[in-house]
């Protein structure tokens, strides 16, 4: 089966990456296929190399890297909700005239007809989040 | 009708339903609900929209959040029915319940059951819930 995932929520603060993570994991590793991981709302925060894991808890960000290093999986940050929240990657940081970027390994950024899209293409769309 | 999504030879129509259950203002979840909304629009998908639980209250007319420095996302509920949505559906006891009546929506809504509401959610391919 095709998924389509959605993570509306930050890491840490809920459950709703961590949940969505172990889902994908799941699903990959039992033969079925992920069209793509979208971030929406303060799930944009999955997305950004700055988060600093506690040593002894689990590094969310770099394990969603890890899984799309490993499996392709296509992960999403919607480009509105990523300017909102500080989440850049290099072209949007030329074009914000900012001076930095954050984007995490695995991971871009794109518009919301990513999401709609996967809505529409998957076979499920599951949305992770309250 | 709608035309529908070209994914190369094939054409996608599914039906999308959009579920607003959260009040207004005090998250972003509405505002970015309907950012996904509008952008959807381009996908020529079938679409209803539902207001349920506190959500009903984002339909309010004449909504000024300018006193908590806010923009009024809201009002871009109105242009909904230039969208092409197949119907927008509110929950009539929910709408009650706040003890709000019809005529102080800010666009005309199909007043739904709970048993709609179950229809509806059964009838859909997609639900994307704000």
């Amino acid at each position: 089966m095709v998924f389509g995932l959605v993570v509306n929520e930050g890491p840490y603060q809920h459950q709703a990456s961590d949940t969505a993570y172990q889902f994908a994991r799941a699903a990959l590793t039992t033969g079925h296929e992920i069209l793509r991981v979208f971030f929406y709302h303060d799930g944009v925060y999955n997305g950004t190399r700055l988060t600093v894991a506690p040593q002894d808890d689990r590094a969310v960000t770099e394990r969603w890297s890890a899984l799309s290093e490993e499996y392709s999986l296509d992960l999403v940050l919607c480009v509105a909700a990523a300017h909102r929240r500080g989440i850049l990657d290099e072209a949007e940081r030329r074009r914000n005239s900012k001076d930095a970027e954050n984007l995490a390994p695995g991971f871009r950024i794109s518009g919301i007809g990513q999401l709609v899209e996967a809505a529409i293409l998957a076979d499920r769309l599951v949305v992770f989040g309250d | 009708m709608v035309s529908g999504y070209r994914k190369g030879r094939e054409v996608v129509v599914k039906r999308l339903l959009y579920v607003n259950r959260r009040p207004p203002h005090g998250t972003i979840y509405g505002h970015e609900g309907l950012e996904v909304l509008f952008t959807g629009a381009v996908f020529d998908q079938l679409v209803t929209v539902l207001f349920l639980d506190d959500g009903v209250y984002q339909l309010v007319r004449d909504q000024d959040p300018s006193a908590l420095g806010l923009k009024n996302y809201a009002k871009g509920f109105r242009a909904l029915e230039e969208l092409g949505v197949e119907a927008i559906c509110v929950a009539k006891d929910d709408l009650a319940t706040r003890g709000l009546v019809p005529e102080d929506l800010a666009l005309p809504a199909a007043l739904v059951s709970r048993e709609e509401i179950t229809a509806l959610m059964e009838s859909h391919d997609v639900i994307l819930s704000f």
